[in-house]
């Protein structure tokens, strides 16, 4: 009886803490699901438009070279993300912060690859609303490109929050929700890649 | 840093349960590996003017099925979650993959 009624404290104790976690990592994953749904509706409106370019350029501009080493940045993020995933759980900050750092400095990378492939894009004519190809290219990789810059914020911010000593407060986003939205963001890439790039080739 | 090494240590063992199924960092690193080798087979593929077609279609699809997969599974570690998280993201991706189906089907371009 006694055995039961500690076993009831300990609970107790931390009862806010174990309600709270798997609530929050649930939401995650419907909200990641839905993502599936939003990004399966663009891939699926580019796969329509993808030969509907009004007489200006079509998928023959794409740098398959340029676009597979961004691929391969994006792709190994994934890595040191999981890498810090791996350090948060066993309480080394350091190396989280590091992990950390190093996936939002990948994430930039990428975006940076990114805007500097639209800019030669433009400067060959595809532009937004040259045809509907161009705007559902633009999209479909916009938003992508929105949700990496998302990521590497909050990359940037639990890598701030590390310095605090914070990013074992759970009551808001933890590495463990990050690194789900980082991975997610990297498999729509492995998708778009696949789909809009290396198809089309 | 004294500061962090006593929060880490008060916070309690919320992942203690879950991390012992997980790979371990050699395992990540390795994975990785597969993931580079298979996208740069994925590259050459494309590139092959042998192949044309149904084939290289397929061949691209399922090793993008393949990269996809390790990382929801390994990296996402939905292979050792709850059935619940994989419940929801097989909604989700069934719903997209049905709807591009649907949408193509009936813009006739699939």
């Amino acid at each position: 009886m006694a055995d039961i009624v500690v076993t009831d404290l300990d609970h107790t104790e931390h009862a806010d803490h174990h309600d709270v976690k798997p609530i929050r990592k649930t939401a995650m994953w419907v909200f990641l699901g839905s993502e599936c749904v939003f990004f399966g509706a663009m891939i699926s409106t580019f796969l329509l438009y993808r030969n509907t370019t009004n007489g200006g350029p079509g998928s023959e501009i794409f740098d398959i070279p340029f676009t597979s080493a961004s691929s391969f940045v994006l792709l190994m993020s994934s890595l040191t993300m999981v890498l810090a995933h791996n350090a948060f759980e066993n309480r080394d900050l350091r190396q989280t912060r590091i992990w950390l750092t190093g996936t939002a400095l990948l994430g930039a990378t990428f975006l940076a690859g990114q805007i500097f492939e639209f800019t030669e894009f433009i400067h060959e004519g595809l532009t937004l609303p040259r045809s509907p190809f161009g705007s559902s290219f633009y999209m479909l990789t916009g938003f992508h490109g929105m949700h990496v810059a998302l990521g590497v914020i909050l990359l940037a911010a639990m890598a701030v929050l590390s310095l605090s000593g914070r990013l074992y407060d759970d009551r808001g986003l933890n590495v463990e929700l990050v690194g789900l939205y980082w991975h997610f963001v990297d498999i729509v890439w492995i998708v778009i890649f696949t789909v809009v790039y290396l198809l089309q080739v | 840093m004294t500061a962090d090494l006593e929060k880490a240590e008060a916070a309690p063992a919320e992942h203690d349960a879950d991390h012992i199924k997980h790979p371990t960092p050699k395992q990540y690193w390795l994975i990785a590996l597969i993931l580079a080798i298979v996208t740069a087979i994925e590259i050459g593929v494309a590139y092959v003017d042998a192949l044309d077609g149904a084939p290289v279609v397929t061949a691209l699809l399922v090793l993008g099925a393949i990269k996809f997969g390790m990382v929801v599974a390994l990296f996402m570690h939905l292979k050792f979650d709850k059935p619940l998280y994989k419940a929801f993201f097989l909604i989700g991706l069934v719903g997209a993959i049905g709807m591009f189906i649907v949408v193509l089907l009936t813009f006739r371009a699939l």
